[in-house]
């Protein structure tokens, strides 16, 4: 009955067999992945989790200034399961931005945006981009202080840009202050826009990646050594034997997912803010305000950079860069080789700076500039004498220059010879 | 096989006219849609102007007024709040408010109508945020120097009592002061003044 089933399909509708074998049964991906390649299959899972869970949170969310903060409360309280799907919902985003920074790290780890996988690259920074707006966006809607100030904070800084600044701050908010227009559009960018457009460019990625086939932490062609049915030597079917795998991860994955969501679903303020349990004020800034985790490397760089010519343009400028820069790494590395395994000291120390680098900006964003206290001395060159302003610029500035310097130290570096097929 | 070859000139006109008359047709169709985004005339409509008891206002105190959605301060300057400003100058980015917004009647070395009496938008010039006060008690949070003025909790900015920014901080002008007039002898009101309600 199956049988006879699947082949009236089939007979109708060739291109499911023939897409499912290209995709998934016979995509022969290199046989040697490790630990880092879980974390496309688990962004792919995290991104179903949210557009499942966020489908059911607007079944009783209400995107309406008056009423939006007590919409929530009443998810949590009064819906059945309602407080399940949101903390579903507001540790996926964590969850997602986690997933996301190692699975791009797995690639500065292995050189896999080198050619000839630049636009898988460039696809994925555009998806990294998108999720950056659709987390924003979404983190007004619960409409508590950090959600009203965090937009205050990011539509201004549109508002700097030179001439057309401040006419394109109102035309992103629809009113002079963040209000009830801005939470109503806000919405809808947050639950059709952006998911739309991140499902298209997750097709385009996967397909960009499926042409030129997956990169190996080795760095090396696996399409070289071929058997006789052309198949390459060190590839295996995507299917079922990396399916597995990736089930494996997954369920690991959703059991340090499930801790979270019930136990610490707050995360000491970093995946939920304690000041967002206030309902937006429109007259009162919180004494602290920071934005979710995932945003303050580059926040720190925002508020590193001093005003020049009586404009704050400079730092926005250099919180873009750090974001833009990314999209130029295939080009920046010059090193012979891709993976980590075969370069030498210059490379690996560089990107270890860099990783603290980034982790100290991200650590400094969540805090004050006050919280390392002040230098005792005074200099003219001390236009603050914060110290955790001193070391957010010291970062800022490694954090480029592991970028502008990396053609000069990937070129000259020594590397290890590289096999001709994988190791294990 | 040979005529396939040949480009038939006017049909390919034709293709390359319909081609760049449609693609205009639907840029132009985005109009309604960028247009949509705009504030709304309800939201235009607002902006009037409030009043404000000052009586209410003792010194040293401060009230936070909301006028387009936005927080004003007004705040009665004691004596040595006043005195702090002549202090703060040597380390303020731009002491004399040139490349800072105010109207032309506060620009002066309180940045106001009367010294004691302060009307600012508070409202960071940096990104939005709005300061606090932080009175010359604060010291053991703000260091030693600090002569007291506010404080932006967002990227640190600091400002005295006069709404001027001190150097090293993010915010790059002084604080807005919108358009304010005295009415009788304890009104203030805010979004209007003698040059906006003569017009």
């Amino acid at each position: 009955m199956a049988a006879r089933l699947w082949s009236w399909v089939d007979s109708r509708m060739p291109s499911l067999k023939q897409e499912w074998r290209k995709h998934a049964a016979e995509y022969y991906a290199p046989k040697n992945f490790n630990f880092w390649y879980f974390f496309g299959s688990l962004a792919l899972l995290v991104l179903v989790i949210q557009i499942v869970s966020g489908i059911f949170l607007t079944m009783n969310y209400k995107p309406d200034a008056n009423l939006a903060f007590g919409s929530i409360d009443y998810i949590m309280r009064d819906v059945p399961g309602g407080w399940i799907i949101r903390y579903i919902h507001s540790t996926g985003a964590s969850a997602f931005f986690i997933v996301v920074y190692l699975h791009m790290f797995r690639a500065m780890l292995y050189g896999s945006h080198r050619e000839p996988r630049e636009l898988v690259w460039i696809f994925g920074m555009l998806i990294y981009l998108t999720l950056m707006g659709e987390a924003f966006f979404g983190y007004l809607l619960p409409w508590g202080q950090m959600s009203y100030w965090g937009a205050q904070v990011i539509v201004n800084l549109f508002g700097t840009v030179p001439f057309i600044g401040p006419d394109l701050a109102l035309w992103i908010r629809g009113d002079y202050v963040v209000s009830d227009a801005t939470l109503n559009r806000f919405f809808a960018l947050h639950v059709i826009a952006f998911p739309l457009v991140l499902l298209g460019l997750v097709v385009v990625h996967l397909l960009a990646l499926h042409d030129v086939g997956s990169n190996n932490p080795d760095g090396v062609d696996i399409k070289k050594y071929q058997d006789a049915s052309g198949h390459p030597l060190d590839g295996i079917p995507f299917h079922p034997y990396y399916t597995v795998k990736d089930l494996m991860g997954a369920v690991a994955f959703l059991g340090i997912f499930c801790f979270v969501m019930f136990f610490i679903p707050e995360v000491g303020g970093y995946f939920l803010e304690y000041n967002n349990f206030i309902p937006a004020d429109p007259l009162k800034t919180p004494q602290h305000i920071a934005p979710v985790w995932y945003f303050t490397p580059y926040y720190s760089v925002l508020r590193a950079v001093p005003p020049l010519f009586h404009s704050q343009f400079p730092g926005v400028l250099a919180m873009g860069a750090a974001v833009l820069i990314l999209f130029f790494l295939p080009w920046l590395d010059r090193s012979p080789v891709r993976s980590i395994r075969y370069r030498g000291p210059y490379y690996k120390s560089a990107l270890a700076v860099f990783v603290v680098a980034f982790l100290i900006l991200g650590y400094l964003g969540t805090e004050s500039t006050t919280v390392w206290g002040q230098f005792g001395f005074d200099a003219f060159f001390l236009d603050t004498k914060d110290r955790a302003t001193w070391l957010a610029r010291l970062c800022t500035v490694v954090y480029f220059l592991f970028f502008i310097l990396m053609p000069w130290y990937t070129g000259r570096d020594e590397v290890k010879p590289v096999p001709e097929r994988v190791t294990h | 096989m040979n005529d396939q070859k040949k480009i038939d000139r006017t049909r390919r006109n034709l293709l390359v006219a319909t081609s760049v008359v449609g693609g205009a047709a639907s840029v132009c169709a985005a109009a309604p849609f960028v247009a949509s985004m705009w504030p709304s005339e309800r939201a235009k409509a607002a902006g009037a102007p409030v009043d404000v008891d000052l009586s209410r206002v003792g010194p040293g105190e401060l009230a936070v007024i909301e006028w387009r959605g936005k927080p004003v301060w007004v705040l009665h300057r004691t004596r040595e709040m006043l005195d702090s400003l002549k202090a703060a100058e040597p380390k303020l980015t731009d002491p004399l408010s040139k490349a800072s917004e105010q109207p032309p009647y506060a620009t002066n070395e309180y940045r106001s109508l009367k010294p004691e009496i302060m009307v600012m938008e508070g409202v960071c010039t940096h990104l939005g945020c709005s300061p606090q006060l932080k009175t010359a008690e604060a010291r053991a949070e703000m260091g030693a120097d600090w002569p007291g003025g506010f404080y932006c909790p967002c990227h640190g900015s600091k400002f005295d009592y006069a709404g001027r920014v001190f150097r090293g901080a993010p915010a790059p002008t002084n604080l807005r002061v919108p358009p304010y007039a005295f009415v009788a002898e304890a009104g203030l009101v805010i979004g209007e003044d003698k040059a906006t309600k003569g017009a």
